[in-house]
């Protein structure tokens, strides 16, 4: 597409709030999708040359509508179906297009959906994508990202969902699976932004330009808050993640004076106002664990007795042994390797042939001193991971670990 | 055009028995380095399809089913692992003589001390459409 950026923009917000009216109207995801990819298809090629309506929004709408009328009228079986269907549903109340977009979100993120399905069919519906952008994120053929949002569609479809706003403890649950997708996106382009996978970041910004419409749209919760502050305080980092053959850096040796520090003021902005809420959630406290290693100008400087108390209170809320994991080695940075050592032990079970704890193992015994320990757990870590950047990492620390003992320092 | 998946194992070489973990951390560097480049000029010459590393043998699992029952999963370690794909490249090439060439490139990775590896790189092409009636 060539529109220019400020077009594209205005076309993807109002992208979700043209496709709740005709979902509204209409009762059927499927066709009324495909109805507005080409309403914006449209606009996309008139309006550079004729000019932008006076009311964008409103010409979308009409167009999407005509559309999907035509497609109605071609259609027999279709017309009878999705004809009853439409004079069936009462009227809906009208509302203003943002809450469409939240109501949009919600349904896009119903549990009937596997977390894989939610995403794909988020990008397509509410974050405006398309079908090849969103395979090619995913490094998977078009034809199956294709199929992959057509079943979940009908999924939505045959789970009878109303497109209301869910109620009460349902819309809560509704938006934990909201914001767990988000985070998902987000990890997804983040986590495989080193190497041959650069390309992939484009989802963090998706993630983060989703995340900051659904806390313009829902400024009084927490989580969200969260979770916006935690995307943008660990997206800051990624400049300084990757060193110049593309390989994986640490956040201990990172040149943290390649942060972003505009994002990480946001992310600062954003946790602190989530805190004057009040109730906080998971996402506050992740958010806080990063905004205090963004803050630390050297890694020396870290404050570690505060990101202990921090993971502390993560692994009371969530009973992660991820989390315990992280909290091990923040202990060890303050009480020393062989307290964190000890934390770990009651992981044996819950993390078993999980390659992070032989990687923080391998971490630990090499600030004890204990070469052959640490060069033994750096290679399981190593074997056992399934990323290329961090098992060039962990291969290549066993290897230095390996020749600074085999010539010791004169 | 035409495909051909290159692919190699874990098995060492004559050149080469070292497992990587052992070599000295620079030429870890220069090998990871040759095989990023080596993708990178296959995807702009157009002849790159994929390039997938795998996760090591201790991930790897067996699977046999008689199709009752539950399938049998046998986990490793396997005394054979080094017969296992550690990798692969599939590329999409003018001719044979195209993929043998990106294969010979592929097996003078770098190894300890800056010396090729010899990997054996197994070339192997893809089937794809009739060339005509038969």
């Amino acid at each position: 597409m060539t529109a220019r950026p400020g077009l594209e923009d205005l076309l993807r917000e109002l992208a979700p709030q043209v496709l709740g009216v005709l979902i509204r109207r209409f009762g059927d995801f499927g066709s009324a999708e495909d109805a507005v990819q080409e309403a914006l298809l449209a606009a996309a090629l008139h309006w550079p040359a004729e000019g932008r309506p006076d009311n964008p929004r409103g010409w979308l709408i009409q167009a999407a509508v005509r559309r999907m009328t035509d497609q109605l009228r071609s259609d027999q079986a279709r017309r009878r179906r999705e004809g009853a269907a439409a004079f069936a549903e009462p009227p809906a109340p009208d509302v203003t297009g943002r809450d469409d977009t939240l109501v949009l979100l919600f349904m896009c993120c119903h549990p009937a959906l596997t977390a894989a399905s939610a995403i794909a069919l988020t990008l397509r519906a509410v974050g405006g994508l398309t079908t090849a952008e969103i395979a090619n994120a995913f490094l998977v053929p078009e034809a199956t990202m294709a199929q992959r949002i057509s079943r979940a569609k009908q999924r939505i479809r045959d789970s009878g969902v109303p497109f209301t706003m869910p109620e009460g403890d349902e819309r809560a649950q509704r938006l934990r699976s909201v914001l767990q997708v988000l985070y998902l996106v987000f990890n997804e382009g983040y986590t495989s932004s080193i190497g041959a996978d650069l390309h992939r970041t484009e989802l963090s910004g998706e993630a983060i330009r989703l995340a900051r419409m659904l806390h313009a749209m829902l400024p009084g919760d927490g989580e969200v808050a969260g979770l916006l502050a935690l995307m943008l305080l660990t997206d800051a980092r990624r400049p300084a993640r990757t060193g110049a053959g593309g390989e994986l850096i640490p956040l201990a040796e990172q040149d943290r004076t390649l942060w972003d520090r505009r994002l990480i003021a946001e992310g600062v902005a954003v946790i602190t106002g989530a805190l004057a809420i009040g109730v906080v959630g998971e996402y506050q406290v992740q958010a806080l664990i990063a905004a205090v290693h963004d803050d630390a100008a050297r890694v020396e400087d870290t404050d570690w007795p505060q990101i202990l108390a921090l993971y502390g209170l993560l692994e009371r809320m969530t009973g992660n042994p991820m989390v315990a994991l992280n909290r091990a080695i923040a202990a060890a940075m303050i009480h020393g390797p062989a307290a964190g050592l000890k934390l770990l032990d009651p992981l044996d079970g819950p993390l078993a042939g999980h390659y992070r704890l032989d990687a923080v193992r391998a971490h630990l015994y090499e600030m004890a001193g204990d070469v052959p320990a640490a060069v033994a757990h750096y290679r399981a870590a190593a074997g056992r991971t399934t990323s290329v950047p961090e098992q060039q990492y962990l291969t290549t620390q066993a290897a230095r670990l390996q020749a600074a003992a085999a010539q010791p320092d004169p | 055009m035409t495909k051909f998946l290159l692919l190699q194992n874990y098995a060492g070489t004559a050149v080469c028995d070292l497992p990587m973990t052992d070599w000295a951390p620079g030429d870890i560097k220069a090998h990871i380095d040759f095989q990023m480049a080596l993708n990178a000029e296959l995807a702009s010459n157009g002849e790159l399809v994929e390039a997938q590393g795998l996760a090591g043998p201790e991930l790897a699992k067996f699977v046999t089913f008689d199709g009752e029952g539950a399938p049998v999963v046998t986990d490793g370690p396997f005394p054979e692992s080094k017969e296992l794909l550690a990798g692969y490249r599939m590329v999409d090439v003018e001719s044979e003589a195209r993929a043998v060439e990106i294969a010979a490139k592929a097996s003078a990775a770098p190894g300890p001390g800056g010396v090729p590896i010899q990997q054996p790189i197994e070339v192997r092409q893809v089937m794809g459409a009739p060339s005509g009636d038969l």
